[in-house]
């Protein structure tokens, strides 16, 4: 039997380590896409369309994001799509994040004061023209912080994802426990990698919330 | 003929009914006031012109675009009369220039250069082309609702509808605004006014309406309104009865 460093341990997590940070960016990235749609049409004038924006966004918060991990693996290849264990959750990261940060954002479009609809309305835009030069560069300014800030859900919802066999940080600790039988020393560095990648984040989400609110005078 | 036509115009909030067949000419060119009791219609009227509100029974055409709830309609309707509101409304995130040239860029298309000259050409005609670069809260009130207007006025509209744009100011900014639209009256530009500064309708504008629980309850010339009002009402508007 091949004994393992403490070095050995960090470095396969720190491997492990890429996967999750990838797996986040992706998630976060293809979930604003998702996000900015379901907002635009949770949103928009047309009926069809802010119901399927809010079915959307109820399914996807109101279920275990581990249901739609199990559905999104078993349940495709139950109906004959073979999906590997990364698409299927990038897929269900990427909707479960877009549910989310779609009414984070709507809030804050939301928050825009009625008047500006009105003045960019009399001044004969369309809606898209008013989202677009009006509505949405405000509503950006007040979203930054809560967007950064639920980023931090998103690195730890990955972890979930070992469950359907993703080699990320969570499963990765798990293989090495087996093979060192340390589970302490294993998971508490597990978590502290977790925690660097998390910490900054929220920090930063703090203080983008109290720059922003210093820097609405100064522009 | 003329430039806003409305005729018999209902709108209902519910069932509360706060226009209640409403008829009003103007014609190009026309000053026309719009006086009255707080809740007697006349925000909503105004509303109604540019398509804020949708209406129940009516018409309103402007110089031949019908009010309609789809957005065809609505922008050419647009494209016909601007709106000041009581609020400013100026868009935060944009200089005084930038907020004057957004709708032409954006709506017409124009180029940036163009709006640019006409953004100058504007804030110069409101007295405020050194505040091209100013932040809306590196300005005063007035100088705000002053580039409300100038913003209007680049997408040269036919007519302008003011809802009590001097209400939110301190009184000592209320002039210079008026100064402006006392100006434009002058150029001949058509203004539909909600107002409550009495001298400056007396002085300015061509008719008076005093609107009353949802209807034009008496209009005239300022000389007649003020001077012979013929309503019990509008006696009491005025602290007369
Ligand atoms: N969006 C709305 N929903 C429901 N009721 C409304 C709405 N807007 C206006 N109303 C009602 O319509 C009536 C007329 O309102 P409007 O704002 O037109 O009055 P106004 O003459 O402009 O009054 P003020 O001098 O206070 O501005 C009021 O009774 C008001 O409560
Ligand atoms: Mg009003």
């Amino acid at each position: 039997m091949t004994t393992f460093t403490t070095w050995d341990i960090v470095r396969n997590l720190l491997l492990a380590t890429q996967w999750t940070i990838l797996l986040s960016l992706v998630a976060f990235v293809g979930g604003g896409v998702a996000a900015l749609l379901a907002l635009l049409a949770r949103t928009s004038q047309n009926r069809a369309a802010r119901r399927l924006a809010v079915f959307y966004i109820e399914l996807f918060q109101g279920t275990p994001l581990l249901m739609q991990l199990f559905l999104f693996f078993f349940g495709l290849s139950l109906v004959g799509v073979n999906v590997p264990p990364w698409l299927a959750a990038a897929l269900a990261l990427i909707l479960w994040t877009g549910a989310f940060l779609a009414e984070i954002w709507r809030g804050c479009v939301e928050a825009i004061p009625r008047g500006q609809w009105e003045a960019s309305s009399s001044l004969a835009m369309s809606y898209f023209e008013q989202m677009r030069h009006v509505v949405l560069p405000q509503a950006l300014r007040i979203a930054v912080p809560p967007t950064v800030g639920f980023s931090v859900q998103v690195v730890k919802a990955t972890a979930l994802t070992s469950i359907i066999g993703f080699v990320e940080l969570s499963k990765a600790s798990t293989m090495i426990t087996n093979a060192t039988f340390q589970p302490f020393v294993v998971y508490g560095f597990a978590a502290l990698i977790y925690f660097a990648l998390c910490w900054p984040l929220s920090k930063s989400s703090q203080l983008l919330e109290r720059k922003l609110n210093v820097a609405h005078r100064n522009h | 003929m003329s430039l806003i036509a409305i005729t018999e115009v209902r709108k209902r909030f519910g069932t509360n009914e706060v226009l209640k067949g409403i008829n009003l000419d103007v014609a190009a060119g026309e000053v026309i006031a719009i006086i009255g009791k707080s809740g007697s219609g006349k925000s909503t009227l105004l509303r109604c012109i540019n398509g804020l509100e949708t209406i129940d029974e009516g018409s309103i055409v402007v110089a031949g675009a019908q009010l309609a709830a789809d957005e065809v309609h609505l922008r050419a309707l647009r494209l016909k009369v601007g709106m000041i509101f009581q609020g400013f409304n100026l868009f935060p995130h944009l200089t005084a220039g930038r907020n004057v040239m957004l709708s032409p860029m954006v709506v017409k298309k124009v180029s940036a250069k163009e709006a640019e000259e006409e953004a100058r050409v504007r804030l110069a005609q409101v007295g405020l082309d050194h505040k091209f670069d100013a932040y809306p809260d590196q300005l005063s009130g007035g100088q705000q609702q002053r580039v409300a207007i100038a913003r209007a006025l680049a997408m040269r509209p036919l007519a302008l509808l003011c809802d009590e744009i001097t209400s939110a100011l301190d009184p000592e900014l209320v002039n210079e605004v008026l100064q402006v639209v006392g100006k434009l009256a002058a150029e001949g530009m058509t203004l539909l006014m909600v107002t409550h500064e009495m001298r400056f309708a007396r002085e300015v504008c061509d008719r008076v309406v005093f609107m009353h629980q949802g209807r034009v309850h008496e209009i005239g010339p300022p000389g007649d309104v003020f001077e012979s009002p013929k309503t019990l009402e509008l006696r009491q508007f005025f602290g007369m009865a």
